[in-house]
This record gives structure tokens, sequence and C-alpha cells, in this order.
């Protein structure tokens, strides 16, 4: 009998008991779903951290200089912290320094930023991101302008009290009129909207729409820090390998600043988008991790339910194997038969249960901020999980039904 | 020898039951020719089956030599058996051993599958074999849907698709009413006729073995009579 020929009589089977096949290919079923939604919904997230979420949070080719660790990965001992707590912050001088020292080599921009609530005439919006920046930020950050213009060097110079706005705070202020010379106020302050950036879209469900940034000239900088105090000093370099070397450059130049002597740690840190990239990588490992030994817990109970199912079919089905023998069947012949059928079930569960992962990756998709792409190795993975399970777990019923005697088996009512 | 089908020596088969030795054969002598129509008679223990197992390459033989188409059989592997079965034996049972999901096409069919035979030269001798015994007209259906008979001519169908050197029946009427069973009696006595079929009957009823041209009688697993010998040669 050719393997063609097994799998027919084997998927013939399947359709004469649905239900009763559909309940023994259950574990493969439950374990291949898990595997499909899992890896798409864990390679969707790959991706967006590294593209967008990276990109966006970042920018292409953009380090930072920063006082304290944002990101931090792994627990941080008591004395670490309290180490932390005292270093100094950056300062505005800071951040000239380091703007001269990159003068045509690269944009540098100070960034400070603050949660306000921020009003216009009767409404209110809480929790905008308000920040003062240099002028390069926009260049670094890659905001575009929608309407409006970016501030003049005249109005950085004076620290006029200008802003430009997310678009969030532009449809819910002014949902019928242009923003344009339009005030806000923040605290006491009142800026002038100059310009509305264009829609920056979500990242994790959350807006990145809802901002108003002001020179760091203006009055903002009360708002958001101590006088002459900035969180953040942004470097954007040509290409990756400038970006490395401008690396160097600053902490070279951050330490002398600062004095530090050769055997002191550096008190700054230099962020770039690796730090929480590799934070991403820590918890998709941790999922990697899991991610076997569940799948690999409901395989091997499905393969145990399917050598049972397969055994009662053996005893079942004891009178047709002896007709089978006697009209010629030899062992091989029958130990394919049934090695099949276990292998044909499983599979059958195994490309139900990649079709259930794909809905439920397409699923977490639609109704939450979670991205979710299919990859085809873990299609590939999953049916050939399903031939392996069948086939392990066919091997000991299949050989019992090949050995039956013919003679008994023809008498077997 | 002429043109000897089977030919056994001294074919003797023990089985251990328990501590004991029950001898179901001791020792059988046999000459069956191409052409015969032997009937194989005897009360219940004496034998019969086993020598029909033996004959069939069911079973091996504990001790003796069998011959079937001048091959030596009684030394074979299960494989081998299984081989010899496919090809040299169509075998008919009392309770049909028809498979109960398959149309009668595919039950008829079988054999050839295990032969190695395509698809389609499989359909059409198995269609050829079912109008032969008359059910032509009855190959889609399940064995559920047939009658007694009807199911007969079906494993009789499956008996001659592979060309087999003997047709090897069991009882064949043992589950039939008494005009169905002459049915089924005039099917092999044509097969014997017009086709020269061998036909080996293993039965307990005199008269349907007196439809055969040589009864071969035994008695506690040695024959005891052999009428009717020459007529064949």
């Amino acid at each position: 009998m050719s393997l063609l020929e097994a799998i027919r009589l084997a998927l013939g089977m399947i359709r004469a008991q649905k239900l009763k096949s559909f309940f023994s290919a259950v574990g493969a079923f439950v374990g291949v779903t898990f595997l499909i939604a899992v890896i798409s919904i864990v390679n969707g997230m790959d991706h967006y951290m590294k593209v967008d979420f990276a990109a966006k949070l970042f920018g292409v080719n953009t380090f930072s200089i920063v006082a304290r660790d944002r990101v931090q990965i792994g627990r941080m001992s008591e004395e670490q912290w309290r180490a932390m707590r005292r270093r100094p912050r950056l300062t505005e001088d800071d951040f000239q320094a380091v703007h001269d020292h990159f003068a045509g080599r690269a944009l540098v921009a100070a960034e400070s930023d603050a949660g306000e609530t921020v009003y216009s005439g009767t409404q209110h919006s809480r929790n905008v991101e308000v920040r003062a920046v240099s002028p390069d930020y926009f260049n670094i950050r890659d905001i575009e302008i929608a309407q409006g213009r970016l501030f003049s060097p005249q109005e950085i110079l004076n620290g006029s009290d200008v802003v430009v706005i997310g678009n969030d705070l532009a449809e819910k202020f002014f949902p019928s009129t242009s923003p344009l010379g339009h005030t806000i106020r923040i605290e006491s302050f009142t800026f002038r909207v100059i310009g509305v950036a264009a829609k920056q879209g979500n990242l994790f469900g959350q807006s990145q729409d809802k901002f108003a940034v002001a020179p760091y000239t203006s009055s903002m900088r009360r708002l958001v820090n101590p006088h002459h105090i900035v969180d953040a000093i942004m470097v954007k370099t040509p290409d990756l390998a400038s970006m490395h070397a401008a690396m160097d450059d600053a902490q070279e130049l951050m330490r002398a600043r600062r004095h530090l002597l050769p055997e002191q740690d550096d008190n700054f840190h230099l962020e770039t988008s690796d730090d929480v990239l590799s934070f991403w990588a820590k918890i998709s490992h941790i999922l990697y991790l899991a991610l076997p030994m569940l799948v690999g817990i409901s395989l091997v109970v499905g393969g145990i339910v399917i050598m049972n199912i397969m055994l009662m079919a053996v005893s079942e089905r004891t009178r047709e194997i002896g007709i089978r023998k006697a009209l010629g069947a030899k062992r091989r012949d029958i130990l394919r038969q049934f090695l099949v059928e276990a292998a044909t079930l499983s599979t059958t569960g195994a490309v139900l249960g990649i079709i259930t992962g794909i809905v439920l990756a397409k699923i977490v998709n639609a109704i939450s901020p979670l991205p979710a792409t299919i990859s085809l190795a873990s299609i590939i993975g999953g049916v050939l999980l399903g031939v392996l399970v069948g086939v392990i777990s066919g091997v000991y019923p299949a050989s019992r039904a090949s050995r039956l005697d013919p003679i008994a088996a023809l008498r077997f009512e | 020898m002429t043109d000897c089908v089977i030919r056994t020596i001294g074919l003797t088969r023990e089985y251990a039951m328990g501590s004991e030795v029950v001898r179901a054969l001791r020792g059988v002598d046999l000459e069956i020719e191409r052409n015969e129509y032997v009937a194989i008679m005897g009360p219940s223990g004496s034998g019969k089956s086993t020598f029909m197992n033996l004959i069939g390459c069911l079973d091996t033989p504990t001790a003796g030599q069998y011959w079937l188409n001048g091959i030596e059989v009684s030394k074979m592997s299960d494989d081998e058996l299984a081989r010899v079965r496919n090809r040299e034996i169509g075998f008919v049972f009392q309770t049909f051993n028809l498979l109960p999901r398959a149309t009668a096409l595919h039950n008829v069919e079988l054999p050839l599958v295990y032969s190695g035979l395509g698809s389609k030269e499989r359909k059409d001798r198995a269609a050829f074999a079912l109008q032969s015994v008359g059910l032509g007209e009855r190959m889609t259906h399940k064995p559920n849907e047939l009658s007694g008979g009807q199911r007969q001519r079906v494993a009789i169908a499956r008996a001659l698709v592979t060309q087999p050197s003997i047709i090897l029946a069991d009882e064949p009427t043992g589950n039939l009413d008494s005009t169905t069973s002459e049915e089924i009696m005039r099917l092999f006595e044509e097969l014997h006729t017009e086709r020269g079929q061998t036909v080996i009957m293993v039965t307990h009823e005199h008269d349907i073995a007196e439809h055969a041209r040589r009864v071969v009688t035994l008695h506690d697993g040695l024959i005891s009579s052999d009428r009717g010998r020459a007529q064949a040669a």
C-alpha cells in the first residue's frame, strides 16, 4: 500500500468519525495554536520594537546624554541606586559645550519635559507632555510641521512664549478653527501657538500627539526643570559608524567637563535605542524560553491521547486487520496504515491549530495595540510538530496491530 | 505429480494449551491437482480448521512439508506468507469478512491494493470481478446494504480478483438460508466447470459437500477417507 493510499484511507477514517477525531487531536491542536499565536505576537513585537518603537522614541543614529539611566535592565542594588541619585544633573552649559563640540558634524539638541495640564479657553487637557527644547530637536526627532512654522532664531534668542502643539491638542482645543495665533495656558504662563506637528500616531496604544513644545529659552524652562537644568542632550549623526565615534567623543568631553579621574566611573549615561532593545530582547528571550514548555506540555498530553485512541482503534478494528492480513497485507502495510492514521490525525489537529493561531494573532492585532506578524517558519514548524507527535504516539499501537496473528484476528468478535 | 497445486507430506500442527500439547493435525499427506473441486469434511475437533489455516498460509506447520504450486511454503516468514496469500489464494469465509465501511467495489479492490497495482487498473479489475458474479449494479453499495447472498458474492469476487491458484472456502454457506446456499453453490460450480478454477471447500454439511467432485474426510487429525480422487486427473 502506497503512502498516498494510506493517507487517503486515514482521511476517510477521520471524516467518518469527526467528533472523535477532533477530541483525539485536541492536544496537538492546542499546542500548535499556542505556538503560532505566541510566535506571531512576539515576532510582531520584535519588528515593532526595532523598527517603530526605537526609531520613534530615539530617532535613527541618535544617542542622548542623560544623567541617569532611564531604561533599567535587571535589578539594581541599593548602593547603585543611591550612587545614581547622587549624580549631577545636566546643565544648559553642558548642552552648549556639546553643541559647540559637534558643530558641523552632528545635530545637537537639549530637551526637558514634564507632564502638565494645559488650558485653552474653558477647556483643559491633563497629562500633556510639555517640552522645552532647542531648535534642532525637531530635526533629530523627525517631527514635521503640518500647519504654521517652527521657532524662529529670534524667538529662541528672546525666549518668546510660543509653542508647537501636537495633533491631539489641536483637535481637542481647536476643532473647527486653525489653532495658529491662539493661546494656550500652562500654569500661569500663556503661550501662543505658532505650529501644529504632523500626526505621530500611537506607540503601544499611547498617543504620541499629546504634547506642547516651546523653546528652551522660554517660560517653559521653568515648568520642566530647575534653573539651567536639562533632562537630555540629544545627538544625531549622519550614520551609525559616526554615531559610535561621536559617543566616544561625547563621553570624553563630559568626563573632562566633570573632572573625572581615570579610575572614576562615568556619572552620566549615553542612551541609545540599544538600551530599550536589549531590554526587549531580555523579555522576548523569556517568552521564547517559556513557549517550548507550554507547547511541549500540550503536545505530550496530545500524544498520549492519540496513542490511547489508536490503541482503542486497533482493538476495535482487530477483525479488519485480520481481513487485511488474510488478503495479503504484510506487517509493514499494517504498521504504515496505523502510523499514517495517527500522523494524519495529529497533523489535522495541527493544521486546525495553525488556522486558529493565525486567527487569534489577527484578533490580538485588531483589538489591542500589540502587533502580530505570522511567520512562515512557525507554520512549517507547526505542521512538522503535528506529524512528529502523530508518528511517535502511533508507533506502539501500530506495531501492536502489525503483530496480530491473522487467524486470531479473523476470529475476533 | 503431473500438475499438483497442493502437496502436503506429514503435515503436523501442535498447540500448547497450558501444560498440555494438543495435536490438531497428526501427519496429513494430501495431493490436490489443478482444476479439482475438493470438499474437506469432518466433525468439529477433527482438525479441518487447522488444516484449512495451513493450506491457506495463515499458519505454519509444526512439522511436515507443504508445497503450493511447487514452492515449499512451510518454512516461509510472515511476510513471504502474506505475499503467497495475496497471489495464490482466494479466501471465502463463512462470515463474509467484508470491510463494513467500504463499498463492494473497494472490498473487491483490497487484495490488489496489497499487490501494488495502480488505482485505475484495480478499479477495472474489481468491477470486472463483480460483474462476473452478477453484482455489476451494486458496486457502490456497502455490505450492510446487501443481502447475505450478495455479500458472499462480493467475497467471492474478492477471492477471484487476483486470479489465484486456489479458492479456499470455509463453510461458505454456513450463514445463508438454503435457497441462497444453492445459489452460491451454483456459482462455485460455474467457477469450477467454466473457468477451471481449483476450489477447496471446508464444510461439515453433507449436502454441501456433495457438490464437490472429491470429498476428503478428516478424523482426529488424520485423513479417514478420500472419495473420488481420480476424477480430475
